[in-house]
């Protein structure tokens, strides 16, 4: 199974993300850099990391949504692979318009760095069956555009549509409806403020989020 | 040719930043502000034979979130 991990300029979470991808796959993901424009062949998933790429120049993700990588990255994602954007890469998502809405700055103006609580809202999807519906869990959080925005309509259909995965069990940072991570429509892209692969040994402290990234792999070899 | 870019957050979109400069007039004393909604200025130099449709399309692929923004182009001679 074959993984890779987009380097911006400013990601600072991408060699996390390679240690969980590498953990859960057995093999050192791709690491591939914002101006390539294909990925290695037979990539099945893909991670957009944390950071602040380009430094948060004009909007968060909004440079980064536009550089060549992320035209690969959306092919990847039409035919199927898994791509996971976790808190810069979830506003790259949603720049790019693979994911809908917008991430706003903090409702409270403060940059909120903490483990919050988080209820599994969806566990039928790729990244989360690992986990039961409803199931209480902790992430941690480190951002100051995680204020997840989007109009009632499109708010109702993820809602209906079962594509809110993560929702925050507490006030984090004025989420609508307490968002804190969505799928896209045919649920193999994810994209969530909360950093899951900070919590992946028991040296981290905490092991929760390690059971999303071998739910992944589950979900790859099932369907291989 | 210039042309300016006026990009605002479209109302209803929470603006934390125009709260807390509002916050900030306030404890200066300005009494009578009723709200503040900040937003950004991007100048453009461009090519005298940039065409609207050119500069409206920036707007929408790069210049403003039209999720979240409104934008408005300002050519200057």
């Amino acid at each position: 199974m074959k993984s890779a991990v987009i380097v911006f300029p400013g990601s600072n979470c991408d060699r996390d993300l390679a240690v969980a991808f590498e953990a859960a796959t057995g093999q050192k993901p791709a690491m591939v850099w914002h101006r390539d424009t294909d990925l290695p062949d037979g990539i099945d998933l893909i991670g957009v990391p944390g950071g602040f790429s380009y430094g948060d120049y004009l909007r968060s993700g909004a440079m980064a949504a536009r550089s060549p990588v992320m035209q690969a990255v959306a092919k990847a994602a039409e035919r199927g692979a898994f791509v996971l954007g976790i808190c810069n890469g979830f506003q790259v998502l949603t720049e790019s318009g693979l994911l809908p809405g917008a991430l706003l700055r903090n409702a409270g103006g403060h940059f909120v760095c903490r483990d919050v609580a988080l209820t599994v809202e969806n566990a039928q999807s790729a990244f989360t069956s690992r986990y039961a519906a409803g199931e209480a869990i902790r992430y941690p959080v480190a951002h100051h555009d995680g204020n997840y925005f989007a109009d009632d309509a499109t708010l109702d259909r993820l809602e209906g549509e079962g594509r809110v995965a993560l929702r925050y069990a507490e006030s984090v940072n004025g989420s609508a409806r307490n968002i804190a991570g969505i799928l896209n429509d045919a649920g193999n892209v994810l994209g969530m403020m909360p950093h899951p692969e900070r919590v992946i040994e028991p040296a981290h402290g905490a092991t929760d989020g390690k059971r999303l990234f071998q739910g992944l792999v589950e979900g790859l070899m099932a369907r291989a | 040719m210039k042309a300016r870019i006026f990009v605002t957050l479209k109302g209803g979109v929470l603006d934390p930043q125009g709260r807390a400069i509002h916050h900030a007039l306030d404890g200066l004393g300005f009494g009578g502000v009723n709200d503040v909604r900040a937003g950004k200025l991007i100048e453009l130099d461009l090519a005298d034979d940039t065409s609207d449709e050119d500069i409206d399309a920036m707007c929408r692929k790069l210049l403003a979130n039209t999720v979240i923004e409104n934008y408005r182009i300002e050519k200057v001679a």
